[in-house]
């Protein structure tokens, strides 16, 4: 006998270590469900039906689906060329642009609307706002969205260019292929499965973002109000169906979401560093 | 001909210092050295895809040393095939073919030649996910010779395959002398599979090449 172990046999030591596994992670996903029954268990059909009704949660739905979508293009725009870059070629500096690209992941996202703001009075920035208005309009919730919806994408596509093989490029390249036709012939079908994950993840990203809405654009009715700006609305004013109610919906978003992610192949949400998604 | 004179190539830390080398046309060469010898270095610097720091490179009596992979005439065939996971195996015979603005027409009947030689026939329709790991590599090696280039690089083509199809590409690679006037620079680990083929075995040893 092992000294310190006690007289229980191998198996009822392995099955009390993974009981005791299984109970640790049990709580969270015990949680987890919890939270989601009480909100479904909250609202009743009525509820829903009033707060789909709403001309300001109406209009909110349709600015989250516009933002979120214009969000997503733009973030696929910015993150496939430097995912791309980031995987295959080794230039001066490029491990400060891959930690610099993390920040919006790990920073507060209200400091990220702080410093937003802060930008957008800067010179340079009130001389275009004269012409074309940003903070608090909705230039303003796009851009918050993509400061931070981007960043997931970019190392979204990151992880996936750095998953497919280099050898396929190089022989494109012996084929007859120039740079750019090996990318769009070879490559970035290859990546296809990543570019749609990435482009989900942004946009699932972007519906729930708030923090940095709040600071640049306001919670402005009918103006800057997003899905998550509704929720903090009503509750402010102590309306908690219609919150519970709208907050189902950005939840049931957020789970086709994932369940699309993962049925291209993202293994989950990319975190500093990488994440594993492609 | 593949000519080398006096070429320096990097790879990291890890460097190939003034190495010539005269590969004569139409005969297969044979490279072989222990891993991290820098075989592979050496025959991504002839192919273009690895910058040639001095010396230079000719092919055929053309100095390649600072054209594109493309532009020198080089078919290549990786160790894992490197097969395009998107396209059909008739879309990788066409493949340079297409890019190299073939007509439609010409470029079926050099498909469909290819596909005759290498026993692909049947397997046209396929996506490279459903080609056993022979299959892939004779997909690898029709759609490196498509467009009738001067020379052919291999990788170690063999390495990942068992005997029975080991020795079925060997064959093809035996018959396609008396196919086409093709000058070979192979890289392999395996003694019989040089001197199956070889005109000419070379050794990669610290840095030098050594018949």
């Amino acid at each position: 006998m092992t000294p310190g172990l006690g007289p229980m046999s191998p198996r009822g030591r392995d099955r009390r270590f993974l009981g005791a596994m299984a109970v640790l992670g049990g709580t969270y996903v015990v949680l987890l469900v919890a939270m989601v029954a009480a909100d479904l268990l909250y609202t009743t059909p009525g509820h829903l039906w009033r707060a789909l009704g709403s001309p300001e949660i109406r209009y909110a739905i349709r600015l989250s689906l516009l933002s979120c979508t214009l969000t997503t293009l733009l973030s696929l725009w910015v993150a496939v060329p430097i995912g791309y870059l980031l995987s295959r070629f080794d230039f001066p500096g490029r491990p400060l642009l891959d930690a610099l690209l993390d920040i919006p992941i790990v920073l507060p996202p209200l400091v990220i609307g702080l410093s937003l703001l802060i930008l957008f009075q800067t010179a340079p920035l009130r001389a275009l706002e004269r012409v074309f208005p940003v903070t608090y309009a909705v230039p303003s919730v796009i851009l918050a969205q993509f400061m931070v919806a981007c960043a997931f994408a970019v190392r979204t596509m990151r992880n996936t260019f750095a998953q497919i093989n280099p050898r396929q490029e190089q022989v494109a390249l012996t084929l007859g292929c120039s740079r750019s036709q090996a990318f769009w012939r070879v490559v970035l079908p290859s990546a296809k499965s990543g570019v749609l994950t990435a482009a989900t993840l942004a946009w699932a990203r972007a519906l729930g973002e708030f923090g940095p809405i709040l600071v640049f654009s306001g919670a402005t009715r009918l103006k800057t109000e997003v899905l998550p700006t509704t929720v903090f609305l009503e509750l402010s004013v102590g309306r908690l169906e219609a919150a519970v109610a709208v907050s189902l919906l950005m939840m049931a978003s957020a789970v086709v979401a994932l369940l699309l992610v993962r049925s291209w192949g993202g293994g989950g949400l990319p975190g500093p560093g990488g994440g594993g998604v492609g | 001909m593949i000519r080398l004179d006096r070429i320096t190539l990097r790879a990291g830390t890890f460097h190939l210092r003034e190495l010539s080398l005269e590969i004569p046309a139409g005969s297969h060469t044979v490279l072989m050295g222990r891993t991290g010898s820098g075989k592979t270095t050496l025959l991504e610097g002839i192919c273009g895809l690895r910058p040639v720091l001095t010396g230079s490179v000719r092919i055929g009596g053309r100095d390649v040393t600072h054209l594109p992979p493309g532009e020198r005439g080089i078919g290549l065939v990786p160790q894992d095939g490197a097969l395009f996971d998107h396209l059909t195996v008739r879309q990788h015979l066409g493949f340079a073919l297409e890019v190299r603005g073939w007509s439609a027409e010409r470029r079926e009947a050099r498909v469909r030649e290819l596909a005759d030689w290498l026993h692909l026939g049947p397997l046209l329709e396929r996506l490279p996910a459903g080609l056993s790991g022979g299959e892939r590599q004779r997909v690898a090696l029709g759609r490196a010779l498509s467009f009738e280039p001067a020379v052919l690089c291999l990788d170690e083509p063999l390495s990942a395959l068992d005997d029975e199809t080991r020795q079925g590409i060997l064959g093809l690679l035996s018959g396609l002398r008396s196919r086409a006037a093709i000058t070979t620079l192979h890289i392999t680990h395996n003694r019989s599979e040089a001197e199956q083929l070889a005109d000419r075995i070379l050794h990669l040893r610290d840095g030098r090449l050594e018949s």
